[in-house]
């Protein structure tokens, strides 16, 4: 998995399928291992990556995840940025509630990933796509 | 598509999860199991999560599921060895997984199960496994 | 900012064909500083080094001291704003290393003026305020890390857990309780459990002077973390005004277990869970 990764370097996974859900998990977890996040942290933002990436293949139909890692000269971090062409969120605020969902999952996706890392950004609109970036610093 | 065994031991159905599961594989876990347990006629279900180093909303939801269907089943289903880091990221993202019933590992789980299938969390000491399991109260 | 490439070679040449005067100078101003708290031949050698690397610069044709020319004398004085700052030097006194340069430039230059030395002493001068900038910049940063190393080694003194019984691990927590050490005592806490097989858990809070709404959140989100891993968790030691508190902000600890001391919630386990024990009987003998 590690092997051959130039970790400096952003690494892109498409997400297409279940399977590719999964890559972007082991992905961010080489990535924030590089980037010496506790283990706690590196579960939060793993996990967080799980939630949107599926986000991406369930409402956006498919998209990209963009894995860097990221220095603000004082901690090492890891950003991530998942983007797709979908059908876009109407509303935002409904989306990032807890218990929303149209997908029938729990609803946690969207409001629980937003808890579990330090910088979270949402640019979207109705026929636009999502585009979601999270960042999550070393402590 | 990978899928997670399930063994049988004596009364009770044991699945270790070892590898990190698609959605697809969570499925047909939570489907497996189902017959299993109609086809074994065991009362009771460990899931083994030791080696799981993230438990996100979907495999939450089917942890949820699997002991709400073994409980329609006549079942009792406890979750064994989740990692500290993964119980608290799980209080984080929101999910406090309601009706699992949960021990710290497998063995603990067999007490738990053994010590009867009733509500009583008073019986997690006892003896242990060898304690013939009393009718629910 | 940036000297000119004339002022800069007029520099290295004042500076090699002065060593004497200016490095005995400059080690004099140092020394009058830091009275006696470095061995003479230790400011020597500082002064020496200081001297030999800015000439060295000078002569690669650095013009100030972001150049890429430059890199060596960054380390050197980065090197010695960092034994400085570890050594217990004040800032002023890490800054006068450099700054003293200044002085012993004014002395040999004052011997021989002609039109430009005024100039040249200001474009000098600017650079040796540059220096003493980044000397600066390099003495706080290691005292920050410092700080930081020590804020860790003080998070690992105050957050023992320890094992009250056969199956009961308990912490005490002592001191004021800010996010990132209720973190640690929270991962802390759930990791013992794991290891030393523990359904129970005692948070024992005698000694946390006060409780505010964060803290509150953080040992509410240990329990249910606890419970989602199988064990159980009891509060102990909530002291009259915490418990007024507690109430006041509306903080709900729902069902979770709360006894009045440890001693209270050690037995409330024990008889809760049935632990092995025999109050009565002697044990038995291996």
């Amino acid at each position: 998995m590690t092997s051959g990764i130039d970790l400096s370097r952003p690494q892109q996974q498409t997400v297409g399928s279940d399977e590719d859900v999964v890559r972007v998990r082991q992905l961010v977890r080489t990535v924030a291992v590089a980037a010496k996040l506790s283990l706690v942290d590196q579960t939060k933002v793993v996990t967080a990556a799980s939630e949107l990436a599926r986000n991406t293949l369930v409402y956006g139909g498919g998209g990209t995840v963009e894995v860097t890692p990221v220095d603000n000269g004082r901690r090492p971090g890891i950003r991530i940025v998942f983007a797709d062409s979908g059908p876009g969120i109407a509303d935002l605020e409904l989306a990032l509630t807890d218990g929303y969902t149209t997908g029938g999952g729990l609803g946690l996706g969207l409001s629980g990933a937003r808890r579990l890392v330090d910088e979270f950004d949402i640019q979207t609109a109705p026929g636009q796509g999502t585009r979601i970036t999270i960042i999550k610093w070393s402590r | 598509m990978e899928r997670v065994p399930i063994l049988k031991i004596g009364d009770i159905l044991l699945v270790s999860i070892q590898v990190d599961m698609s959605d697809q594989t969570a499925v047909a876990l939570q489907e497996d199991l189902a017959e299993r347990i109609v086809a074994t006629g065991c009362h009771g279900v460990i899931i083994d999560i030791t080696a799981l180093d993230i438990v996100d909303s979907f495999v939450g939801r089917m942890l949820s599921t699997i002991a709400s269907i073994s409980r329609v089943l006549d079942a009792e289903t406890v979750v064994v060895g989740m990692r500290p880091a993964v119980a608290i990221t799980l209080v984080e993202l929101g999910l406090s997984l309601n009706g699992i019933r949960t021990a710290l590992n497998v063995e603990r789980g067999m007490e738990l199960i053994a010590a009867g299938r009733g509500h009583d969390e008073d019986d997690w000491f006892d003896d242990g496994p060898d304690t013939e399991p009393t009718a629910s109260p | 900012m940036a000297l000119s490439t004339d002022e800069s070679g007029r520099l290295a040449d004042l500076l090699t064909s002065r060593t004497e005067a200016i490095t005995q100078r400059w080690t004099e101003v140092v020394a009058g500083q830091l009275r006696g708290r470095l061995s003479q031949a230790e400011l020597v050698r500082q002064v020496q080094e200081l001297h030999r690397a800015l000439v060295d610069a000078l002569g690669k044709g650095a013009v100030d001291l972001a150049a890429e020319e430059a890199a060596e004398l960054r380390a050197v004085l980065a090197e010695l704003s960092r034994r400085q700052a570890r050594q217990g030097f004040s800032a002023t006194e890490t800054a006068t290393g450099v700054f003293a340069l200044k002085d012993a430039l004014l002395g040999v230059m004052e011997a021989d003026q002609t039109a430009g030395t005024l100039r040249d002493y200001v474009a000098f001068s600017a650079l040796v305020d540059q220096m003493s900038l980044f000397t600066f910049e390099s003495y706080v940063r290691t005292r920050e890390s410092l700080i930081a190393d020590q804020a860790e080694q003080l998070l690992e003194l105050s957050t023992p857990v320890v094992k009250l019984w056969e199956g009961v691990v308990a912490v005490p927590l002592v001191g004021t309780l800010d996010s990132a050490r209720a973190q640690v005592v929270m991962e802390r806490l759930l990791q013992t459990l794991v290891d030393t097989s523990s359904p129970y858990a005692i948070i024992d809070i005698t000694g946390v002077p006060a409780v505010d709404t964060q803290v509150a959140q953080h040992i509410l989100k240990t329990v249910v973390a606890a419970r989602l891993m199988g064990a159980d968790c009891i509060i102990s030691g909530i002291r009259p005004q915490i418990a007024q508190t507690i109430v006041a902000l509306g903080i709900e600890f729902g069902d979770i277990a709360t006894k009045a001391s440890l001693a209270d919630a050690l037995r409330h386990v024990l008889r809760h869970g049935g632990v092995e024990t025999s109050r009565r009987q002697p044990r038995r003998e291996l």
